[in-house]
């Protein structure tokens, strides 16, 4: 997939005099996986409500590829194939899991052509395709809301899959989850990694070094430091400011 | 200046020659004499201001006064002009005619303006005022350099000006048209604007007068408007403080709050009927303030702890639960009292009007209102920021669990902020049975007002309260006069919605459970 | 299973005006009230639309069933004509007791029944997109949209009780004599208007059950539950529930349309505060986000307000407040979460 970049320049934000962010840059290239660190309140979910568009910047530009995301709204960037994967998993609890990738799925988005939108066969192929994938091909037909913590996560990632975005945030996707479940999320991230630029936001350092890929940490609102697991782990300001505590 | 005291001295000089001329005693006895000389001797009476002639020509022009074959005058079976005791047979009733009517009429109305008898004296300033003639210029001059009382020398200086209009003077008319301008009232200006008609030469000074007292008007209108305006938006301000904690602080959405107001103007209502003839009647309003209280916030106690609880965090069921309650209290309450409206008087020391200086008139119970709000609205504020009570509610508020697990009984919490804010809603009751029918659908008419001012003001800040219920009251009534009041208030309606657009996060900055 | 229940019942509801004109024992008053309760149960629906799918709680939907009743109500003036008390061949008695001289602007082509009947899908329709526009826009959700709504309804009365609206005050419109030549008095003008409000209804279960079955119902369910997930899903909600919200204003538009002749009168007080609340709560008993469910609601909470009101007419408000209190406390997915469970 060709792609385009993600370009964040002198992003700042500010809410009632608090910097949230504080005049961060970075690139993320076409189909790269990137991991974004930093101690609790380091900006990191602001900046993935900055990408979004749910939270306007008060200073700074946002470019996807020639777009300039600051001035679209959260449905016009999904649609531009920005998708985003909360830290707390969101899926519709009164809808099937089927209904849920259904809902994601790349497909019309008005009121009245959802109306008269029918299934085709190859995208209810599509659907069941993500189902196995995801390893929820036994619960299609199961409301979301019974399952379990790891597997509203992984509904949540097949949403995002459905979207087919180029883009993908996603915001501590093994928070809470078990070695078992976090081994087989890690898996499921490097393979939609590749296809997509995935960006991935953690706490949990053993599975960024699963991850196998650049880091960037993230201290009160900026950037910290950039590079490898191994280069971050051992620069010294970052070792002050988060990894030493 | 000159030319008016010049005036004034050539009238009290007439009026003195006129007195020395004949005794009162000599007079009486002239009113049975015919037509004419009753006509003249009344004139004279009426001029002379000596008070005992006041009771003999109501008795004339009432047709109670007698004249026996002797010509002396009888009144209730005495001599009129001595006092001494005579017997009334024989005597017949003193004749009136149009000419003799109008003369009494204004001797009386001169005679009653040195009455030590207030009522009578404003009664008498109406009367010379409505039977405007140039004579009466000296005896108001005279009444008005005795009087106290601010509103019966407004009464006389309207007559004195426009009495002096009359006056074939030019300088005294001129004194008159300053002295009307300074009464600054309505009825002054349409007496100046009938006198620029017959008087043409007087039209500069008429049209300064006019200019003079529209000025007054504007200013005076503006209070009116600015009072009543505070008046309403303090009834609003005890209506809403009571949801500013209920759904402010607590995010419970209490439709019942109107009921609740409506309990506490009912208390009001009861404690009166209990006080009636008792010693503590005239108490009973300031006693009706803690009942009221307590009443609805035992009412508020009861609907939490069995009902309102169970829906925390859906708001939208607790909504429809609480209308429903709403509905049932309302009910219950026409069953019990009935339908009809029922009165609760107002004490003595709050009725009748406070003229502030310059005329600005100021309706007691109002005021009293205004003040029982933010006396309200500040013990609120205190409880809420200096009371251990006030300190736990905040706490829960903001993190439940974390209060919770620091031994903050959070159940009791709730109810005690949820009893609060009833009690508040009672508050309001009382004062509403001042101005209000105390009805069973009392409250009804004050819910959505106060939502309103609520979101409006900001949820979450009693101060955004205060600021949200005098702006809209005064909004209200300045939009009436042009709108009236219905449009008036679809207007502040319609413009909250688009003030919603402008800032709905100013306004609906959420705090606490409400939050997500 | 259920769809043989419902079509029974339907069949049922249909004989009814035919056993009235053929004099079977069903009473003019049955066909009346039971007409009246189609209109409701069109309400009903309308707001369970709105509310049981796509979660807008609106507190101000008797404004758009009022809207098109007046409509209507302003049809029914114009048929009228020179058979009015002062014999006015254009204006209605109203306008004459109050001195108008001419007919209003707004009162043009009311004569003609085609253009009635559009403006009280679009009058409704028209205010619901105003409204929710400048409510979704501003994401005023939940209660704060509730409390708007039931503002709006609010000021609405306040307005239509003045004399000078030109609307006819707070006596509204009644006398009304005749509507697509059939005089409205008459046993075959209360079947065809009954026939006409359960074809409604009908039409408008139909639509519903089309939505809540389409990707729309979904994506109406997911604006309920999580709005914010399915913005990043590329979902422009604000178009959904625009969509859905004036659907249902029109749907009410429709009921209130059909039930101002059958009950022969309308007035300011169809906008009262009140009524929108009881149409929730017929909505709430009947067990929202099903459609039937309002449907139901809306035929036991009346029949037993009709029932109620004749026999106990002080017990009905506190009935109805039990029921409000019931739903929300016990019964949170109404008559029709009851009557599944029991399955």
């Amino acid at each position: 997939m060709s792609g385009r970049a993600l370009y964040v320049d002198g992003v700042s934000v500010v809410f009632d005099g608090f910097r949230a962010l504080n005049n961060l840059s970075f690139i993320i290239e076409p189909g790269e996986l990137r991991a974004v660190i930093g101690p609790n309140g380091a900006g990191k979910t602001t900046m993935m409500d900055v990408i979004t568009g749910k939270t306007k910047p008060t200073a700074g530009i946002v470019k996807f590829g020639d777009t300039d995301l600051t001035r679209l709204d959260e449905p016009r960037i999904a649609m531009l194939g920005i998708g985003r994967k909360f830290q707390k998993p969101t899926v519709f609890d009164a809808l099937t899991v089927f209904e849920n990738l259904e809902l994601a799925l790349k497909a019309v988005r008005g009121p009245i052509a959802c109306w008269k939108w029918r299934l085709a066969a190859e995208q209810r192929d599509r659907i069941e395709a993500v189902l196995r994938e995801i390893g929820l091909s036994e619960r299609g037909q199961d409301l979301a809301g019974l399952l379990s913590h790891g597997q509203r996560q992984w509904l949540e990632i097949g949403m995002l899959l459905m979207q087919e975005p180029e883009l993908l945030l996603v915001d501590e996707p093994v928070a809470g989850m078990t070695d078992q479940e976090t081994e087989h999320t890690a898996a499921l991230l490097a393979r939609i990694a590749g296809q997509r630029s995935v960006v991935v936001v953690e706490h949990d350092l053993e599975f960024v070094r699963a991850l196998g890929c650049k880091v960037t940490v993230m201290c009160e609102g900026t950037v910290l430091s950039e590079g490898s697991i191994d280069h971050v782990q051992n620069d010294p300001r970052v070792i002050e400011v988060y990894l030493g505590r | 200046m000159i030319a008016r005291l010049l005036a004034v001295l050539l009238f009290c000089a007439l009026a003195a020659s006129a007195r020395a001329q004949t005794s009162f005693e000599e007079l009486v006895p002239r009113l049975g004499g015919g037509f004419g000389p009753a006509a003249e001797a009344a004139q004279a009476l009426g001029t002379q201001g000596d008070p005992r002639a006041l009771p003999i020509l109501r008795a004339l022009s009432e047709g109670r006064l007698l004249r026996n074959a002797e010509g002396r005058v009888i009144l209730d079976g005495r001599d009129a002009a001595t006092g001494e005791a005579i017997a009334a047979e024989g005597a017949t009733r003193i004749n009136l005619n149009n000419r003799l009517r109008v003369v009494l009429r204004g001797a009386i109305g001169r005679l009653a303006l040195s009455s030590p008898n207030a009522a009578e004296r404003r009664a008498a300033a109406d009367a010379v005022f409505r039977t405007r003639s140039a004579e009466n210029v000296p005896l108001l001059e005279d009444a008005l350099s005795r009087e106290a009382i601010p509103e019966i020398r407004a009464l006389m200086e309207l007559a004195l000006g426009a009495s002096r209009l009359l006056v074939d003077d030019v300088t005294v008319q001129r004194a008159g048209i300053i002295v009307l301008s300074g009464a600054g009232t309505a009825e002054a200006r349409s007496l100046l604007l009938e006198a620029r008609a017959a008087k043409p030469e007087l039209a500069v000074d008429i049209d300064a007068g006019i200019a003079t007292i529209d000025r007054r008007l504007a200013i005076r209108r503006g209070f009116e408007t600015a009072f009543q305006g505070i008046s309403l938006g303090s009834v609003l301000l005890l209506a809403a403080l009571g949801l500013a904690i209920t759904f402010g602080v607590m995010g419970v959405i209490n439709m019942a709050h109107g009921e609740m107001v409506m309990i506490g103007a009912y208390t009001t209502f009861m404690v009166q009927e209990a006080l009636r003839h008792t010693a503590w009647a005239a108490w009973s309003l300031p006693l009706s303030v803690p009942a009221a209280f307590l009443v609805t916030a035992a009412v508020g106690v009861v609907l939490e702890r069995f009902l309102i609880r169970h829906l925390y965090g859906r708001p939208l069921e607790t909504l429809l639960l609480t209308f429903g309650i709403g509905m049932m209290l309302q009910q219950g309450v026409r069953l019990i009292f009935g339908a009809q409206n029922r009165e609760v008087l107002s004490p003595a020391w709050m009725q009748g009007t406070l003229m502030l200086p310059g005329g600005l008139p100021v309706t007691q119970n109002r005021l009293w209102i205004i003040l029982f709000g933010l006396a309200v609205l500040a013990l609120t504020m205190a409880a809420i920021r200096f009371t251990r009570f006030g300190l736990e509610m905040r706490a829960v508020v903001q993190n439940r669990r974390i209060a919770a697990t620091m031994g903050i009984r959070t159940g009791w919490v709730d109810a005690m902020t949820f009893a609060f804010g009833s009690g508040l809603a009672g508050l309001a009751g009382v004062a509403l049975s001042q101005i209000d029918n105390v009805s069973p659908n009392l409250g009804t008419g004050y819910i959505i007002d106060s939502f309103m001012v609520v979101v409006f003001g900001g949820v979450g800040s009693l101060v955004g309260t205060l600021v949200g219920a005098l702006t809209l009251g005064i909004v209200n009534k300045l939009l009436e006069p042009y709108a009236g009041a219905v449009l008036a208030k679809v207007a502040v309606l319609v413009g909250i919605m688009l003030f919603i657009q402008r800032r709905p996060k100013g306004l609906f900055a959420l705090k606490g459970r409400a939050a997500e | 299973m259920r769809r043989l229940i419902i079509l029974a019942i339907t069949l049922l509801l249909a004989l009814l005006p035919a056993l009235n004109l053929a004099g079977l024992g069903v009473s003019d008053f049955v066909i009346t009230v039971v007409g009246k309760w189609l209109c409701y149960a069109i309400l009903a629906l309308s707001i369970d639309l709105a509310w049981g799918y796509a979660g807008i709680l609106s507190l101000g939907h008797g404004a758009f069933f009022a809207l098109g009743g007046y409509a209507m109500g302003m049809h029914l003036m114009r048929l009228i004509g020179p058979r009015g008390v002062y014999g006015h061949p254009v204006l209605p008695d109203f306008m004459v007791f109050l001195g108008y001289q001419e007919l209003p602007w707004f009162w043009w082509g009311f004569q003609s029944f085609p253009f009635a009947m559009l403006m009280a899908l679009l009058i409704p329709g028209a205010l619901a997109f105003l409204v929710g526009y400048l409510a979704f826009r501003s994401r005023i959700t939940g209660v704060y949209l509730s409390i708007l709504t039931q503002a709006l309804t609010y000021a609405l009365m306040l307005a239509f009780f003045r004399n000078d609206m030109g609307l006819g005050g707070n006596n509204g419109f009644t006398d009304f004599k005749e509507l697509l030549g059939i005089a409205l008095n008459t046993p075959l003008a209360r079947a065809l208007l009954f026939w006409s409000s359960l074809a409604a209804l009908g039409g408008c279960l139909w639509l519903g059950t089309s939505i809540a079955r389409s990707k729309l119902g979904r994506v109406l369910v997911g604006v309920r539950d999580a709005e914010a997930r399915l913005r990043f899903l590329g979902y422009d909600t604000l178009q959904h529930k625009l969509f859905v919200f004036v659907l249902s204003a029109m749907m009410a538009g429709i009921a209130g349309a059909l039930y101002v002749p059958q009950v022969g009168i309308i007035n300011p007080s169809e906008f009262s505060p009140g009524n929108s609340l009881e149409a929730v709560v017929w909505v709430a008993f009947g067990g929202r986000g099903t459609l039937l469910g309002a449907v139901l609601g809306a035929f036991t909470v009346n029949g037993l307000k009709t029932w109620l009101t004749s026999v106990a007419p002080d017990l009905w408000l506190f009935v109805l407040g039990a029921v409000f209190v019931a739903v929300t406390l016990l019964l949170p997915r109404g008559l029709i979460g009851l009557l599944e469970k029991r399955r």
